[in-house]
């Protein structure tokens, strides 16, 4: 996960000159008397909390203090104008039997199941058919990441609503091979999956950091595989799934918490919401829905809190379980 | 080509995994039916960024369900009629768009690289408790302060301001980034700050003239995704800016499906294509920069 430096180029002359002072200086430095520790340590201190203040402020300020504050008001009544009435854990039993947010549990979870792996495979296999040892491989890199750049836009949600439409491109094209098309978006059967292709179409980073790591296996892993007389489905299985599952590991943590947290399209795609029939209510939408349409910020912040919670368990999950299919090359 | 390759004489188990040489012209033919397929692929994926690009052309008079991509009239009136379509203004879009964006950016690289030298660089009481919260903060999805920040910023008049928006940025809250300039300046050689401080420098010395122009790489990343990323902003903006004159590109593109109905595709994808078309711009100049970041950050 570290980022290198990426130009090599000389280091700056100034700084060349100041490497050539120091170590003059630190011969210098070896006769002279050592200088007041304490002093230097508690200045270095200062310093320290000098550079992060901006930060602390904002972690205090805009972070913890507004998560401590919303648990408060998940336990109230609020709608912003007058004050919150305690209301203790009414919100969170009013979600078990809240039909809109049970549904939007649903189509959420519905939403992630095909997309996590959807996008996995898909971008695994176009990684594996760019690590072939193809020509013009960085045109075919960045042509394929250009969906993941522009796929949570607006404009890109807008395109997918007319592709989709009854009189959308979609339909043009299975026209073309005789098959009637229907209403995709307006669709409550089928609204939902035009959401999901949309998401499965920006594969484009998984698939960047999987060719990546591709290209780290090692060569004679595969040759010792061949030797040992493994087919292509078996190397696959034995050599790069292995080799490959700790940027696995990684992908599905990133993909999951997205999918999870998806908002624009479906916002776009439903005009706000979250239709036809309830059938693209994202978790965040109903969210957003009780919180600044109905102004019902206790609600919303119960809703949140819940949202938080399943993921830092889901996230626990995933690290505790790595060990058993997260391979590290030292290992072997 | 299974049929030219020479029957196997030898046991067959023991040799076959190890392919046999082929002949550079069967190479030759397997390398260019790679590459007509994989652009088939591409012009697949593509194909509805090159279908919204010339339907952002197209003649009104045309209709908007078809499928080729080369449009037999060729105007730029959609994008003068979308430019000011009904109430929408789409240079006040942009402008704002870009002032909230410019604001963000330096926010973002002025906190972040504040923060990120103290934890890569300086030692201090309680530092390992601090980015644990940096760490822990990396994957707190954004809802978990939407509700109180909202609170909040309505409670200070924020309301219908760039202020909330902009405003976190220069207290850092992307711990992504700070966590992005804490593995760059470390891997960063320590000699020429040794030899600053030596120097007299004092920290702000050694990190406005030494880090910092070092961390331009990890800096360069940072701007180009805080870019993506308010640029691309919906909620955000959704939720404070309500006065339409404030409005940034991506709610005014919003605005048109509440003004009209489906006559207006043309100005429509005209607009669409113009509010994408800075990300991809930037995405070809500074595409190799991009992808690593990707490779390595894992940052989407």
């Amino acid at each position: 996960m570290s980022v290198e430096r990426q130009d090599r180029t000389p280091l700056p002359a100034k700084a060349a000159q100041h490497v050539q002072v120091a170590r003059e200086d630190v011969a210098r430095q070896e006769k002279a008397p050592p200088r007041v520790r304490m002093s230097r340590k508690t200045r270095e201190a200062l310093a320290g909390y000098a550079f992060l203040s901006p930060w602390l402020v904002g972690l205090v300020g805009l972070t913890l203090g507004p998560m401590i504050y919303s648990l408060y008001l998940s336990f109230t009544r609020y709608n912003l104008l007058s004050p919150p009435q305690w209301r203790g854990l009414d919100n969170y039993r009013a979600m078990l039997h809240d039909p809109r947010f049970l549904h939007s549990v649903g189509v959420t979870l519905r939403y992630a199941i095909v997309v996590v792996p959807g996008i996995l495979v898909v971008s695994l296999a176009l990684a594996m058919v760019l690590n072939l040892g193809i020509r013009f491989l960085p045109f075919y890199r960045a042509a394929f990441y250009l969906p993941s750049l522009v796929g949570a836009s607006v404009a890109v949600s807008l395109l997918w609503r007319q592709m989709f439409s009854s009189e959308g491109v979609f339909n043009a094209a299975l026209a073309v091979f005789g098959i009637q098309g229907r209403t995709w978006i307006g669709d409550p059967q089928t609204a939902l999956y035009t959401l999901m292709l949309l998401s499965i179409w920006t594969f484009g980073a998984p698939m960047i950091i999987f060719l990546a790591g591709l290209r780290q296996v090692p060569k004679e892993l595969y040759e010792a595989a061949e030797v040992d007389g493994a087919g292509a489905v078996r190397r696959f299985f034995s050599v790069t799934l292995p080799m490959l599952s700790p940027l696995i590991f990684f992908n599905v943590l990133l993909t999951t918490v997205n999918a999870l947290q998806a908002f624009t399209p479906a916002y776009v795609v439903s005009n706000g919401t979250g239709g036809p029939a309830d059938s693209t209510l994202f978790y965040t939408l109903y969210l957003y829905q009780r919180g600044f349409t109905r102004l019902d910020m206790g609600y919303a912040a119960a809703m949140a809190w819940v949202l938080v919670v399943v993921l830092a368990i889901f996230t626990a999950v995933m690290f505790a379980t790595a060990r058993f299919w997260v391979h590290y090359g030292d290992e072997r | 080509m299974s049929t030219s390759a020479p029957p196997a004489r030898t046991p067959a188990r023991a040799l076959s995994p190890i392919f046999p040489k082929r002949p550079s012209r069967s190479r030759l033919v397997r390398g260019v039916a790679r590459h007509i397929l994989l652009i088939l692929v591409l012009f697949l994926v593509l194909y509805p960024l090159l279908w919204m690009l010339s339907a952002s052309f197209r003649p009104a008079n045309q209709t908007f369900g078809t499928l080729g991509l080369w449009p037999s009239g060729f105007t730029l009136d959609n994008y003068r009629v979308g430019w000011n379509y009904g109430t929408l203004q789409f240079s006040k879009y942009f402008l704002n768009s870009l002032v909230i964006s410019v604001l963000c950016i330096l926010g973002n690289i002025l906190s972040c690289s504040l923060a990120a030298y103290a934890f890569a660089r300086l030692e201090f009481p309680f530092k390992r408790v601090l980015f644990a919260f940096v760490l822990g903060t990396l994957l707190l999805p954004y809802q978990a302060t939407l509700v109180p920040q909202y609170v909040l910023f309505n409670h200070l008049a924020w309301i219908n301001t760039i202020l909330p928006l902009v405003v976190p940025k220069y207290l850092a809250t992307d711990a992504f980034f700070v966590f992005l300039m804490v593995q760059f300046i470390r891997t960063l050689p320590r000699e020429l700050e040794d030899a600053a401080k030596l120097d007299g420098c004092g920290h702000l010395g050694i990190f406005a003239r030494i880090v910092v122009p070092l961390t331009i790489p990890a800096i360069g990343t940072t701007a180009l995704f805080t870019f993506i990323r308010t640029w691309d902003d919906f909620l955000g903006p959704l939720l404070y800016l309500n006065d339409p004159n404030k409005w940034t590109v991506t709610v005014g593109l919003n605005g048109f499906l509440d003004t009209t109905g489906v006559s207006a595709f043309g100005p429509l994808f005209a607009m669409a294509t113009l509010s994408i078309a800075p990300i991809v711009g930037f995405f070809l100049v500074a595409q190799r920069m991009l992808i690593e970041g990707v490779a390595t950050t894992g940052i989407k």
